[in-house]
């Protein structure tokens, strides 16, 4: 859908305010749920995601075991009122696709060959959404993982480029998502670069593509930084007892 | 029952008999209880609550439709509620059960029944279109107790909507018309002890509960008892008289945390 109104002014500043590489700003706390092994809550512009971990455990049903490794099941699920019109309860397929991709993308930093036939079940509750929700759920199931001491390659990070008014840049919002000419949401692992998600709608040239690609991946590092320092914020005061 | 209910059953009822809770609590002392409102912006209205442990959080969303046939000229409102998974070890995905339509059902009962929600001023076009409330409860952390979380949390949601009048360009927004609203409170027995406020623990091993709802005169609005246990008439009455107590500290914290 195309519409008249200017997603970036003549000064290359953006509707919020923003530059062309700046991402909205990011709040991660870890470990907020008591019943869950792990969890993590991480607002993100006008996202508000909170994230539970539980597992490893018994993967049921049986016939979902796989006796080599184990599996992991991440739940996308967005709250009825977390868009303007109320959304019906319960997984539509855009949830089900979306937790495809981030359960597959968790899989492959996550030790798994430690725990044959277990689950590892990560839900991802959207409260808010405003664009950009599955890097959003995504990054915060990275830390949510860490807090329930789960061992992984290292942490995934998330974060999303796009084009907008033939432009490239970091971290649609949300008129720039639902006005603009593409969407990259990404996933990476930050230590090895490694892309463990990628999706892609909208019109992009290859110039176009690489340079949002470089847009992304950028992000994603900022991403990484801000969950390390949650991280980091939660258990370096027990550390530094002991 | 499994060995470790049993366990654990021997050990609060142990300490019951001295006097004590599993928490440190007194038998009528309430969790403390935080509420926080404005916490999803898209919403009209919400909160979320926690008691203890417990984590709930409440929206409001509203739309336009029509009205029932026998009520031409009221708005409608409806509850649902979500025990989801990464609440607790033990739910699952899925659609609602039992367990999820009863609370629904109570917290629903507890608004409509009490007339909280001025129904009549929601009526737009009489027969044709008047306004739909809706209701819907997410169980973030369950540890015991979620009536009283699920029905505090949808009140102080409903005391912060505003109509959304202006998205559907039927003039400015305004609050939502409510009443004083009654507040809830929860009591278990189990082994002859009752206790206000039951954590997860204590809940699992109750032989009967009573929920009390009291207005601002400490009138009682609606009770419901659960599980296959029994009260006497004595037991009913200190539930009673503790509901009264706890519903006036909680209503003051709602009215502080709502700016009223």
């Amino acid at each position: 859908m195309k519409s008249d109104i200017k997603l970036i002014d003549d000064n290359g500043k953006r509707l919020d305010g923003r530059g062309p590489e700046d991402i909205r700003p990011i709040k991660i706390e870890a470990s907020v749920l008591h019943r869950a092994d792990g969890s993590c809550y991480l607002e993100w512009g006008g996202n508000k995601v909170l994230v539970a971990v539980y597992g490893p455990r018994e993967a049921i049903p049986r016939h979902s075991q796989n006796p080599l490794r184990a599996i992991v099941n991440a739940r996308y699920n967005m709250a009825a009122f977390s868009v303007e019109d109320r959304k019906r309860p319960g997984p539509d397929r855009r949830s089900r696709e979306i937790s495809k991709v981030i359960s597959e993308a968790l899989e492959k930093v996550i030790l798994l060959e430690q725990f044959p036939r277990a689950a590892i079940d990560v839900n991802i509750e959207v409260l808010d959404a405003e664009a950009g929700t599955r890097c959003a759920g995504l990054t915060a199931a990275g830390v949510a993982l860490v807090d329930a001491g789960i061992p992984m390659t290292d942490i995934p990070a998330s974060c999303a480029a796009g084009k907008i008014d033939g432009h490239v840049v970091a971290d649609l919002g949300k008129e720039e998502d639902n006005f603009g000419d593409a969407d990259l949401p990404i996933a990476i692992s930050p230590r090895t670069g490694e892309i463990l998600l990628l999706q892609m709608d909208g019109h992009l040239t290859l110039d176009e593509f690489n340079k949002a690609l470089d847009l992304a991946v950028k992000g994603c590092h900022m991403v990484s930084e801000i969950q390390k320092k949650a991280i980091l914020d939660k258990y370096q005061p027990a550390l530094e007892e002991k | 029952m499994t060995v470790v209910p049993i366990i654990k059953r021997d050990h609060i009822c142990k300490l019951a008999e001295q006097g004590k809770r599993i928490d440190g609590r007194k038998f009528d002392e309430y969790r403390k209880i935080e509420i926080e409102t404005g916490v999803a912006n898209k919403a009209e209205g919400s909160a979320r609550v926690k008691i203890g442990y417990t984590q709930v959080i409440a929206g409001v969303k509203m739309d336009v439709g029509e009205p029932y046939s026998d009520s031409p000229d009221s708005g409608v409102m409806t509850t649902a509620a979500e025990l989801i998974p990464m609440a607790s070890p033990d739910f699952e995905a899925g659609p609602p059960r039992a367990n999820a339509i009863e609370l629904a059902r109570v917290v629903d009962r507890g608004i409509r029944e009490s007339k909280v929600i001025e129904v009549d001023k929601l009526c737009i076009e009489p027969g044709e279109k008047v306004w739909i409330v809706f209701i819907d409860i997410h169980i973030l952390d369950y540890d015991g107790n979620l009536f009283d979380a699920a029905s505090l949390a949808a009140l102080a949601a409903l005391s912060t909507a505003n109509v959304p009048a202006k998205r559907f360009e039927l003039g400015d927004d305004y609050p939502l018309p409510l009443k004083e609203p009654p507040i809830s409170c929860t009591s278990v027995k189990f082994n002859n002890v009752v206790v206000i406020d039951p954590s997860l623990d204590e809940e699992e091993i109750a032989d009967a509960r009573l929920t009390v709802a009291t207005d601002t005169n400490g009138d009682i609005r609606a009770m419901q008892k659960g599980l296959n246990g029994s009260f006497t008439r004595e037991e009913i009455q200190k539930v009673i008289k503790a509901s009264i107590d706890n519903g006036r500290e909680i209503r003051k914290q709602l009215y502080k945390n709502i700016g009223k």
